[in-house]
C-alpha cells in the first residue's frame, strides 16, 4: 500500500543526492516508480566489480558514519574479522532516537528503494551472509513500508537467492525496537536483536567487526551511511570525494529543529555551509523580537554553545581559527574543534524565551529514562542530574546546585561500558559550565510557581 | 490458566522464527504481535512464548519489562503519545499533554474512565522539526495546534464508543 507523506521545496542553498528522489512529489514508494529514477541501477553496476573493488570505493570516498560518531565506514569494514570464518552479519541501524533527529525517517518512508539498494550493494562488499534493519517501534508505517519494498527487491531479484545471477544470497529482513534508545547504541542494538535486553558490551573485545551479533562479525551502519554507498558507486569513490570539503565528504542530512522559523531537514554539501546560515538564511532565523541563547550542535547529547562564545583554536592541518557560532562550517570537523560535535546532524535552537536550568531538566530527563541501568554511574547519576534540575525549576534551586551538578556529570563521563554516560553527562556539564551564572542566579530567584520558559520544559 | 494463542499468532511464529539464524531473535517481533492482538503481554503469554523460543519464562519477562513500549497492563482503547522531549517541549508538548488528559478528564499513564484512551509521555519520537508532535496508535500527528489537538480529540470520541471498565476492574 503507497503512502503519502509531505514534501518539501528545496532549498537554493541545498544539494540533494540522498532526498533527490524522496523529496519529489512525482515519486512514491513502489519499486517500478524506483526502477523509472535509476533505482537498483547502482547494484547491478556493483555486482558487476569484485567486492573488494567494491569496498575501495566506499574507501576512496572517505565517506563517514551519519549516524553520530562520524567514523569512516569504508575502515569499518576494513576491521572485519574474515578469517574466523564466521558469517558476517550487515545491520542497518534505523533507530534514529537522538533528540533532534529526524532524516532516516524521511528516507525510509519516501524512499525505501534507496536503502535497500545501498544496504545490497554494501552487504555484497562486505559478504554479508545475511542482513538486517533494526527500526525503531516508534515508526510503524516505515516498517510496513520497508517489508514491502523488500518483497518488491525480492521479486526483482535484487534480494534473497543468487541475487542478480552473481551467485551471491543474501537475505534482508525488518526487524523492530521497542522504544528504548539505547537500541541506537551498536552493541546495545545487537544485544536486542538477539532477543536480549540491550545491555551494550564493553569494548575491547566485543567490537562488532570481530564479536558482533551471535559473536560473528558484524558491520551497523545508519541509514543515511548506507544511501550514500549507492552513491559512492555512481559517481566513483574519488569523484564522490569532491563533493563536499577533504575529510567531510559527500552531503549531509542536517535536522533544524527548536526556536527557528523553518525547521525542517536540510541535505547540504558537507562543510560548505556554516551553522549561522543554516539557522538564519535556510531556517529562517529567529522569531521576531528573540534573541540567540544557545545552540545544540549534533543532538540532544551534544555539549551546548551559548550564544557570543567565539572558539579560536587551530585545525588539523594548521589554519588557525576563530569562530563565533555562526561561523563553524557545518561538517564532522568544525564542531569538534569548537569544543562539541555534529553527532547525528540535529541542531536545535533556543532563544531567551526559555530558561536554561529547565531545557537541561528536560535534556535530563530524557537520559534518565533512557540509560539501560547496567552501569551505576550512568543509572544513578542520570537520576540524580534529573532529580536536581527538576527541584531547580521547582523553586528548590540552591548556589551549590551548578558544582554539585557538574561534579555528578564528572564522574559518569568515561566511567561507563557505553558512550551513554557522555550522552547523559555532556549536557549537564556544558549546561552548567557556559551558564554557570544562569544556575547560580537561580537560588536567588523568588519562586512564584509559574514556568519562565514560554512552555513548561518539565 | 495456559494460555491459549490464536491460530494468528500460531501462524505468524512459525513464520518468523525461521527467519532468523537463531530461535531467540523472533522475541520482540512476537511479543509486538501478542500486544497487537491482546492489547497487552500478560504473564501466560510470556510462559507461551518462552516455550516456544526455547527460553524461560524469566528469560521472556526481562525483556518484556525492558522496553518500554511493551506492558503488562492494559490500556484504553486508543493509544495516544505525546512527545515530551525537547523540541517538542519547546513547541508546547505539556501543554498537548495537560489539554488531552482535561479532555478524556484523565492522568497520564492511566486508562480514561470512558476507557476510551490512555495519555502517556513518550521520548523523542523523531519528527522534531513539525513540533509539537503525537501519536495516536500507529498514526503520528505533526504541528499539533489548539485547534488540531481539538479536531483529533472530537474525532477520537466520535469514532471510539466509551465503554467504562467494570468497578470491580
Amino acid at each position: 500500500m503507497l503512502m503519502s507523506f509531505p514534501k518539501s521545496e528545496p532549498h537554493p542553498r541545498e544539494r540533494r543526492i540522498i532526498l533527490k528522489n524522496a523529496e519529489n512529489p512525482e515519486f512514491d514508494q513502489s519499486i517500478e516508480c524506483a526502477l523509472r529514477h535509476g533505482g537498483y541501477a547502482m547494484q547491478k553496476k556493483a555486482f558487476g566489480m569484485k567486492p573488494d573493488e567494491v569496498h575501495q570505493e566506499v574507501l576512496d570516498s572517505g565517506i563517514r558514519g551519519r549516524g553520530g560518531a562520524g567514523f569512516p565506514a569504508g575502515m569499518k569494514w576494513k576491521f572485519l574479522d574474515r578469517k574466523s570464518g564466521k558469517p558476517i552479519y550487515l545491520i542497518c541501524n534505523a533507530d534514529e532516537s537522538e533528540p533532534g533527529t529526524f532524516k532516516d525517517r524521511q528516507i525510509m518512508h519516501k524512499d525505501p528503494h534507496q536503502l535497500i539498494e545501498g544496504m545490497m550493494i554494501a552487504a555484497y562488499a562486505i559478504n554479508a551472509a545475511q542482513a538486517f534493519i533494526y527500526i525503531r517501534e516508534e515508526m510503524p508505517h516505515a516498517a510496513r513500508i520497508l517489508d514491502d519494498a523488500i518483497e518488491e527487491a525480492r521479486a526483482h531479484n535484487f534480494v534473497g537467492e543468487n541475487i542478480l545471477g552473481s551467485g551471491y544470497s543474501c537475505e534482508l529482513i525488518v526487524h523492530r525496537g521497542a522504544a528504548a534508545y539505547i537500541c541506537g547504541e551498536e552493541t546495545g542494538l545487537i544485544e536486542s536483536l538477539e532477543g536480549k535486553r540491550a545491555y551494550p558490551r564493553i569494548k575491547p573485545p566485543y567490537f562488532p567487526a570481530a564479536l558482533g551479533l551471535y559473536m560473528c562479525p558484524t558491520i551497523v551502519n545508519n541509514v543515511e551511511t548506507l544511501c550514500h554507498v549507492r552513491h559512492v558507486i555512481e559517481y566513483g569513490g574519488k569523484e564522490y570525494a569532491k563533493i563536499g570539503v577533504p575529510n567531510n565528504t559527500g552531503t549531509r542530512i542536517w535536522c533544524l529543529s527548536g526556536h527557528v522559523q523553518k525547521p525542517g531537514y536540510y541535505e547540504l554539501e558537507t562543510g560548505k555551509v556554516t551553522y549561522g546560515e543554516l539557522i538564519h538564511e535556510i531556517g529562517g532565523g529567529l522569531r521576531p523580537g528573540r534573541t540567540l541563547q544557545a545552540v545544540i550542535p549534533g543532538g540532544s547529547s551534544a555539549k551546548v554553545w551559548r550564544a557570543g562564545e567565539r572558539f579560536k583554536g587551530k585545525l588539523r592541518d594548521g589554519t588557525e581559527f576563530d569562530w563565533a557560532i555562526e561561523d563553524v562550517p557545518l561538517d564532522f570537523d568544525s564542531p569538534m574543534a569548537a569544543g562539541s560535535m555534529s553527532g547525528s546532524g540535529a541542531i536545535i535552537v533556543i532563544d531567551d524565551s526559555a530558561d536554561i536550568v529547565e531545557v537541561l531538566a528536560n535534556i535530563n530527563a530524557f537520559y534518565a529514562h533512557e540509560s539501560c541501568g547496567q552501569c551505576t554511574p550512568c543509572r544513578e547519576g542520570s537520576l540524580w542530574m534529573k532529580k536536581i534540575t527538576t527541584r531547580m525549576v521547582h523553586g528548590g534551586a540552591r548556589v551549590e546546585d551548578g558544582p554539585l551538578l557538574a561534579s555528578i556529570g564528572d564522574q559518569i563521563a568515561g566511567r561507563t561500558i557505553c558512550a551513554h554516560g557522555e550522552a547523559c553527562a555532556w549536557p549537564t556539564q556544558s549546561f552548567v559550565a557556559k551558564f554557570g551564572d544562569k544556575f547560580a542566579g537561580k537560588a536567588a530567584e523568588t519562586y512564584t510557581g509559574t514556568h519562565r520558559s514560554e512552555y513548561r520544559l518539565i | 490458566m495456559a494460555y491459549s494463542p490464536s491460530e494468528e499468532l500460531i501462524a505468524y511464529t512459525a513464520q518468523i522464527v525461521p527467519r532468523y539464524p537463531q530461535k531467540r531473535s523472533a522475541i520482540m517481533m512476537i511479543l509486538h504481535f501478542i500486544q497487537r492482538q491482546d492489547g497487552r503481554i500478560a504473564l501466560d503469554a510470556q510462559e507461551w512464548v518462552a516455550a516456544q523460543l526455547d527460553l524461560t519464562p524469566m528469560q521472556v519477562r526481562e525483556v518484556v519489562t525492558f522496553y518500554p513500549y511493551y506492558r503488562e497492563h492494559s490500556v484504553g482503547k486508543r493509544y495516544i503519545r505525546v512527545c515530551r522531549t525537547l523540541s517538542c517541549a519547546l513547541g508546547g508538548s505539556y501543554k498537548v499533554c495537560d489539554q488531552l488528559c482535561a479532555a478524556f478528564d484523565t492522568k497520564p499513564n492511566e486508562v480514561s474512565p470512558d476507557g476510551r484512551v490512555t495519555v502517556e509521555f513518550a521520548e523523542c519520537l523523531a519528527s522534531c522539526g513539525t513540533a509539537p508532535v503525537i501519536m495516536i496508535d500507529d498514526d503520528l500527528y505533526e504541528n499539533v495546534t489548539d485547534a488540531k489537538l481539538q479536531e483529533l480529540v472530537d474525532r477520537i470520541k466520535a469514532e471510539t464508543p466509551a465503554e467504562p471498565a467494570a468497578p470491580s476492574a
